[in-house]
């Protein structure tokens, strides 16, 4: 099939680096920004900034308008039932520590088990991790399958009757792989506990269907899916976030304050103390309507192909280790990799100075480095907006890489 | 792409001590530490016996990438033999050169193999690599310094 190519759309992509044209292979960490997304921030400073749900002037209720709009906008875009469930927050991470810090705090106990999994990132491990050292809980991991994927053998075994809460990404930052959430959300149901998935690299990639996952929480970050850094998105089933105190306090937050007292407003501005992130939020609208533009079918159908190409190349080139499923059908736009014999700092840097922009590290997965039996990888990620001939570079540049420290 | 400029990090001198790392391993019973670099999960060992105000053997371990381990490698060269005062120097020497900053031609004597390594201030994300071995000896030395010998 023939690819359309977007990125006319990106303003970055036409840059260079190191004397090369950028070939940017991160979007896993970061995505890039479409000249819509810059245009809608640009615009709201210099047309509608005013602070929301405070002001009874005409610009305070426009950008009241906007923001409340970009609610509506994200309650579809991942099929909420009802806008109340959706609240804005920095981030994935802080959407997740929200969750500890509120369900957790109030509903796990000294020998409660909380599930997750080897491949979760820091930010869906850590703040678990914490709350069961505060509350005496327990921490149970999935493993993996040998060819990669979540062991739901060892998933059916683990989530039991002692289970409160079960963690995991919807698809992995390091592995590629997506997770059975709907299967995995019936086996919490089916103990009474709570599912929370962490969807940072789901959102942009695959339409997102709460209510089918049956997520009880669900988390995800504007800057992974074109919208700016600092936006983040937290869903929650209504009559979980109706018990649940807030975690933060101050304005926007209350219904009436005294002296000696405070009632709340209702949810979900009671979740959102202080002045949000509202340009943050416009600029997430502006990526949703991207996105929505491009469809599903598109970026679907794109990201495979590239992903075929990535994987096949890598997997065709002797002495590179591909770390997750080998299996397409199986793998998202993310591939880890390891040149034997090559550090991926050195690997990175290698493909730095062709223009290749790859992430080397442990991803903020070191348990699961650990588990894989090395300390870091290489990691290319792809989006719709790269191109068959961007992997080519890559390929191409890990050659010469190789050919430079082996020979 | 341009293979030149790799090589301009990645000199012969830094290739062949990759290869052929110098007091790599572990002494028993000499006083170590390790650091870790956050940001790839690499940990590095170094452990110094000093005696007699001399560092009378010097040893590191772990693993990392290709900088930082001929950084290690050189390094344990470098401050072979040398006091600890001396050796303080020789870090602070070769910390300025990494950070791209001009030291004189008699430090940089000094700092031997361990001086070829200032190619990396052109690759400042690679700084902490070349740095990490350097940091847990200055840690080190610090550490030891109050003992009585």
């Amino acid at each position: 099939m023939a690819m359309t190519n977007y990125r006319a759309d990106f303003p970055i992509l036409n840059t260079r680096i190191n004397g090369e044209p950028l070939t940017y292979l991160d979007s896993a960490a970061t995505s890039q920004k479409p000249q819509a997304v810059i245009d809608a921030l640009v615009a709201y400073y210099q047309h509608d900034n005013a602070n929301v749900h405070r002001g009874v002037y005409t610009l305070a209720a426009q950008a009241t308008d906007q923001y409340e709009a970009v609610r509506d906008q994200v309650t579809a875009f991942i099929n909420a039932p009802q806008r109340e469930t959706v609240f804005f927050t920095r981030s994935t991470t802080e959407s997740l520590n929200w969750v500890a810090q509120t369900y957790g705090e109030q509903f796990i106990g000294p020998q409660d088990e909380i599930v997750l999994t080897v491949m979760e990132h820091h930010s869906n491990l850590v703040p678990w991790q914490q709350l069961a050292i505060r509350k005496h809980a327990k921490l149970r991991y999935i493993g993996l399958t040998s060819d990669g994927q979540l062991d739901m053998d060892a998933a059916k075994r683990l989530i039991t009757a002692k289970t409160k809460l079960v963690a995991v990404a919807e698809t992995s930052n390091v592995l590629g792989v997506t997770n059975p959430i709907k299967a995995l959300a019936a086996l919490a149901h089916q103990n009474g506990a709570i599912i929370v998935v962490d969807g940072a690299q789901a959102v942009a990639h695959h339409p997102v269907d709460v209510q089918a996952l049956d997520a009880d929480f669900y988390a995800f970050s504007g800057h992974k899916m074109l919208a700016p850094t600092g936006i983040g998105v937290l869903y929650g089933k209504l009559d979980l976030l109706e018990q649940l105190t807030p975690a933060e306090f101050g304005g926007e937050m209350i219904d009436n304050v005294t002296q000696q007292t405070t009632t709340f407003a209702a949810i979900p501005q009671r979740f959102e103390a202080g002045t949000p992130n509202i340009s943050g939020v416009i600029g997430l609208g502006a990526a949703i309507t991207y996105l929505q533009q491009v469809g599903w079918s598109t970026i679907e159908a794109q990201e495979a192909q590239l992903t075929e190409r990535l994987l096949n190349g890598l997997l065709k080139m002797d002495g590179v280790t591909v770390y997750g499923p080998h299996d397409l059908a199986l793998h998202g736009p993310v591939v880890a990799f390891n040149l034997n014999g090559v550090h991926p700092h050195d690997v990175a840097t290698g493909l730095d100075m062709a223009g290749v922009e790859v992430r080397a590290g442990h991803h903020c997965a070191q348990p699961l480095m650990a588990y894989l039996q090395t300390s870091a990888t290489v990691r290319a990620s792809v989006m719709f907006y790269n191109t068959p001939a961007e992997i080519d570079r890559l390929l191409t540049a890990l050659a010469e890489v190789k050919e430079f420290f082996q020979s | 792409m341009s293979l030149l400029k790799l090589g301009e990090l990645y000199k012969a001198v830094i290739l062949e001590h990759a290869q052929q790392l110098h007091h790599h391993g572990q002494l028993p019973d000499v006083p170590g530490l390790t650091l870790n670099n956050p940001t790839c999960g690499d940990v590095i060992k170094v452990q110094l016996d000093i005696q007699d105000d001399q560092i009378q053997q010097i040893a590191f371990s772990g693993t990392g990438c290709t900088i930082s381990q001929a950084s290690a490698s050189v390094m344990t060269d470098v401050l072979a033999k040398q006091s600890p005062a001396q050796a303080k120097t020789l870090i602070h020497d070769f910390s300025q050169l990494v950070m791209g900053d001009e030291i004189d031609a008699t430090a940089k004597t000094q700092l031997g193999d361990a001086a070829v390594l200032g190619a990396v201030a052109e690759f400042p994300t690679r700084i902490r690599c070349a740095m990490l071995a350097w940091h847990a000896a200055d840690q080190l030395l610090d550490e030891l310094g109050g003992d009585p010998k």
